[in-house]
């Protein structure tokens, strides 16, 4: 919870958000059937690319001030502290992005079902990048251009989460169920929450020996 | 007879033993190549549906194939390493990545070439290039985090952790043509069934990926034992190899 007190962090993801899913339609021109057609998509490759930029501050400033040599040599299990660390960073980058999705979401014109489907899809979907993400930001602690190297490392594993989140939301539009789609994110979610903390963990042991 | 197999994971004994073993591979991957290729353009009778333009299944599917099962190999070896901390392994795993990403480059490109003329389009969304092109992501991720890292042993732990999340992937890609219905084609080689091809060409497919194993193999030899010198360079045997070949 130390996070809420660098407010401006959290305002930084946010506004990233904001901003990226605003330049699509300056860009692409503002057709609504076009912007309608490309809205899942772009407001889930912005909620990646926003959750991924915040990875950097997940472990490094604890890394930096030594807390994290402390929570190491800690009695209780680094996969719980860590666990915590993902919960939290899901809180201060993810959920914000998921409330703030509809709204954008007005502005690409799509219809009341398709930004609760949006909304939800998020929901579940954007844990996941915590999850996953804390094990790249895990691995390249410390190491020089660790910023693009994250993204290289966890960019790859982000995209079937993308591909089904904006698939659910693509179906919902063009009236095909998405049940489908919202059963694999919630498989890849429980599965991610079984095994991230404890891989990243295990990285977070490597990097600092 | 048994073999000491334990002498043969020090870097040491290894890296004669791999000297020996490449030329041989070697050999043997250019004599099958050679006759795969032979097999491919010569003999192989012309496909029905997809005229000449298939036989660029001898080489796109053999790569494809090398590409899937090398990373398979990497992260067992990679993951081997981080478990047992051998050194060996974590050295095997950092040496088969560079093969791994050729392959996958080799598969997407041949893809291409064969997508043009059957579908008309180099490039489709489809579940089985996007997954292969994932895996090539992987690879890439896999080498540039080990060499982001200068010390190597956290270079081999850390790369075995991305190499293991990544597994994921591999059945993904196997997959893909049976969970989901797109363009590419199913397989056409199957342990289960009889294949669907004409014995020409299965024996031209199977020969080019006997060549590519050899390949592989000759050429991982080749740089693991690269790896090996670098690593050891501080070591008194590399210092004695180097007095004796001088």
């Amino acid at each position: 919870m130390l996070a809420m007190r660098r407010q401006a962090d959290v305002l930084i993801t946010l506004f990233f958000f904001i901003i990226v899913v605003s330049l699509f339609p300056l860009g692409v021109g503002p057709e609504m059937n076009i912007l309608r057609a490309i809205a899942p998509g772009v407001l889930w490759v912005a909620a990646l690319l926003a959750s991924m930029l915040s990875l950097g501050r997940l472990f490094s400033i604890d890394y930096m001030d030594g807390t994290l040599e402390q929570l190491l040599i800690s009695p209780s299990p680094l996969f719980l502290l860590v666990l915590g660390k993902m919960v939290s960073h899901w809180l201060v980058s993810g959920l914000p992005l998921v409330l703030m999705a509809p709204i954008l979401g007005i502005q690409y014109d799509l219809s009341m079902e398709a930004l609760s489907v949006l909304t939800l899809s998020l929901l579940i979907g954007t844990p996941i990048l915590s999850l996953i993400g804390a094990i790249g930001a895990a691995l390249t602690l410390g190491v020089r251009g660790g910023g693009v190297l994250v993204s290289l490392l966890v960019l790859p594993l982000y995209i079937p989460i993308l591909i089904f989140g904006a698939g659910a939301v693509e179906a919902s539009a063009a009236g095909l169920g998405y049940d489908a789609h919202f059963s694999l994110l919630g498989a890849f979610l429980l599965v991610s929450l079984v095994f991230a903390p404890w891989a990243a963990a295990a990285s977070l042991r490597i990097s600092m020996e | 007879m048994s073999i000491n197999w334990y002498k043969y994971a020090a870097p040491s004994s290894f890296y004669f033993l791999a000297g020996k073993l490449i030329p041989f591979f070697t050999v043997l991957a250019v004599i099958l190549l050679v006759a795969g290729l032979y097999i491919g353009f010569f003999v192989a009778p012309t496909d029905f549906q997809q005229g000449e333009a298939y036989r660029i299944i001898f080489i796109h599917v053999p790569a494809a194939w090398m590409s899937m099962f090398l990373y398979v190999v990497m992260a067992f070896w990679a993951g081997i390493g981080l478990a047992f901390n051998t050194r060996l392994s974590s050295m095997f795993a950092t040496a088969i990545a560079p093969t791994g990403a050729l392959f996958t480059f080799i598969a997407l490109w041949t893809g291409a070439w064969w997508g043009k003329p059957m579908w008309g389009t180099w490039w489709v969304w489809d579940a089985r290039l996007t997954s292969e092109l994932i895996l090539l992501f992987l690879y890439i991720g896999f080498m540039s985090l080990q060499a982001a890292i200068d010390d190597p042993r956290r270079a081999d732990k850390a790369g075995a952790v991305i190499a293991l999340v990544g597994v994921v992937n591999i059945p993904i890609i196997y997959f893909s043509v049976q969970w989901w219905n797109t363009l590419h084609q199913g397989a056409s080689v199957s342990v289960m069934q009889s294949p669907k091809m004409a014995t020409a060409m299965l024996v031209g497919m199977l020969v080019m990926v006997l060549a590519a194993w050899m390949y592989s193999i000759a050429l991982i030899l080749l740089r693991a034992r690269n790896i090996i010198l670098e690593r050891e360079s501080h070591t008194s045997w590399v210092a004695e190899l180097k007095e004796t070949t001088r």
